[in-house]
């Protein structure tokens, strides 16, 4: 996207003395009316006297912040977990659905529409309260971490497929042309490739899982949602404590997202810099594939 | 299959519900969304900034932690609303986030020089809005706006984990109650299945129509 003022290029030109004018008076109402919804904000809470020390100090106790603490790793562990083992059953469920073989394609595919469509609450559900009867009760670390990898595996798939389309047609045909079979050219010239590609993409997707990871909360594995919760129960700092969990959420979040747009422009860069490099005069040959734009993230 | 013809009502009720939220919150986040994005777009400082970070702060919420602050948290601060509203509510506070990215990428996906070219003409800012940027910018947006319609259905469902009856939660009732507890997750997950691959034809039609008209 080129490079210029903030605003929209598209919807304003440069203004004039008479648009800045205008600019300057839009830019004190805004401030009035974002000044008066905080306001507000701050009234409703004082007015509720939620705002008295008593009901924030205790967040900057170190027994509170272990509570907490421990959910976040509870977090991190489950999102670790999950990530471990979606993102290479991804790739294979990619390579599924990209196979000759049409029972194997048939079959992916499925299984991608299918878990793209359900919600992963009625998955946890199912193996939370349905699945037991069956013989199948797991433990709560898995009845959460299951569904995820279930659910994010197909969306992981669609990650990679989209990789492996990116990948210039020419390598997998120069690697049939050194005589390299299906099989060996995409797991050596193409996947790796593709793999690169999609790195800003699967940062992204943590975000996701790390989002999935708090329905912890529905089976009660102490995850940093669970934990705020079992903390009110003590407290009965609702606002405070659910709005603290919030912001860690967001905190963590925004890391990753910003590892994500780091690692776009990093990789992004650095394919175009060797392109026109010093010691490769430009041939007009086609450089190497940008890598594939972060994918929008998913929601829930 | 039984149990599901037995309480045929109690489970269309709930998929009544589910559909409201998944509407409703849809509606909302498209109006609140298309605001936000007008503010990102704008050449104002202060409101650039505040659906910046307006954005930045819901994307990278998660949804459930955004439902139980609304049901649980707010009624401290002297804010109670109707269960179904908090949750209709919420629905569209998050999933305005992405809409106003999705409208602020498809106006920005309009070549400049088609916008300075309507300028130049004498084009009011209401005429090429209308008539150069929306006509390509909206068909830019349909995908995403599709896949966001997708993500409200399915992310209804979390209503369920703060007490609305939709479908999920009926669907969990039930199992409670009855001993065919996979029949019901099977029906109920077709159902939801249905609403995206219906949301996902939809969409398809209305970017065939718009890029249809635009020829």
């Amino acid at each position: 996207m080129a490079r210029g003022p903030a605003y929209s290029r598209v919807l304003f030109d440069e203004p004039g003395p008479r648009g800045r004018a205008r600019i300057r008076l839009y830019t004190v109402l805004g401030l009035a009316v974002l000044a008066a919804l905080v306001g507000l904000a701050l009234w409703q809470f004082a007015r509720n006297g939620q705002l008295g020390r008593s009901r924030w100090l205790p967040f900057v106790q170190l027994s509170y912040l272990r509570f907490l603490g421990q959910g976040l790793v509870g977090t991190l562990v489950a999102t670790a977990i999950a990530a471990v083992l979606s993102f290479p059953l991804g790739v294979l469920l990619a390579l599924g659905r990209l196979s000759r073989a049409r029972v194997l394609r048939w079959v992916s595919t499925a299984y991608i529409e299918l878990f793209r469509g359900v919600p992963l609450l009625l998955l946890i559900y199912a193996f939370l309260l349905a699945l037991p009867r069956f013989g199948i009760n797991l433990p709560l670390l898995w009845k959460l971490v299951v569904p995820i990898v279930l659910v994010n595996t197909a969306v992981l798939a669609e990650i990679f497929r989209a990789g492996v389309n990116a990948v210039d047609r020419g390598q997998s045909e120069a690697a049939a042309a050194l005589g390299l079979r299906d099989g060996q050219a995409m797991r050596l010239v193409v996947l790796p490739q593709a793999v690169r590609l999609v790195i800003p993409s699967l940062v992204t997707q943590l975000v996701a899982l790390l989002k999935d990871s708090t329905l912890g909360y529905v089976v009660s594995y102490p995850e940093l949602m669970k934990q705020g919760n079992n903390l009110t129960v003590y407290t009965h700092l609702l606002v405070q404590t659910y709005l603290i969990v919030a912001l860690i959420y967001v905190v963590a979040n925004i890391a990753l997202s910003r590892l994500a747009t780091y690692l776009e422009r990093r990789l992004g860069t650095r394919v175009r810099r060797r392109a026109t490099g010093p010691e490769e005069p430009d041939t007009g040959a086609p450089g190497r594939p940008e890598p594939v734009a972060a994918a929008p993230q998913t929601m829930t | 299959m039984d149990v599901v013809f037995d309480n045929i009502g109690y489970l269309l009720g709930g998929l009544l519900t589910t559909l409201e939220l998944t509407v409703l919150g849809f509606a909302g986040a498209l109006v609140l969304g298309t605001a936000l994005a007008v503010c990102r777009v704008s050449p104002v400082p202060p409101l650039r900034v505040a659906g910046a970070v307006y954005v930045e702060v819901l994307r990278n919420m998660p949804l459930l932690s955004l439902l139980v602050l609304f049901v649980f948290g707010l009624p401290d601060v002297g804010l109670t609303f109707p269960l179904f509203a908090s949750a209709a509510i919420c629905m569209a506070l998050f999933a305005a986030a992405f809409v106003c990215e999705a409208v602020r990428g498809g106006i920005n996906a309009v070549p400049v020089g088609q916008a300075e070219a309507a300028r130049a003409l004498g084009f009011t800012f209401t005429q090429s809005l209308r008539h150069v940027i929306l006509p390509p910018a909206l068909r830019t947006m349909v995908q995403p706006l599709v896949n966001i319609f997708i993500g409200v259905a399915l992310g209804s469902s979390l209503a369920a984990a703060v007490g609305v009856s939709e479908l999920t939660n009926r669907t969990q009732v039930l199992n409670l109650q009855s001993a065919e507890a996979v029949v019901l997750f099977l029906v109920s997950g077709a159902i939801y299945l249905a609403i995206a691959l219906l949301g996902g034809t939809a969409g398809g039609v209305l970017e065939r129509r718009l890029s249809g008209r635009a020829r």
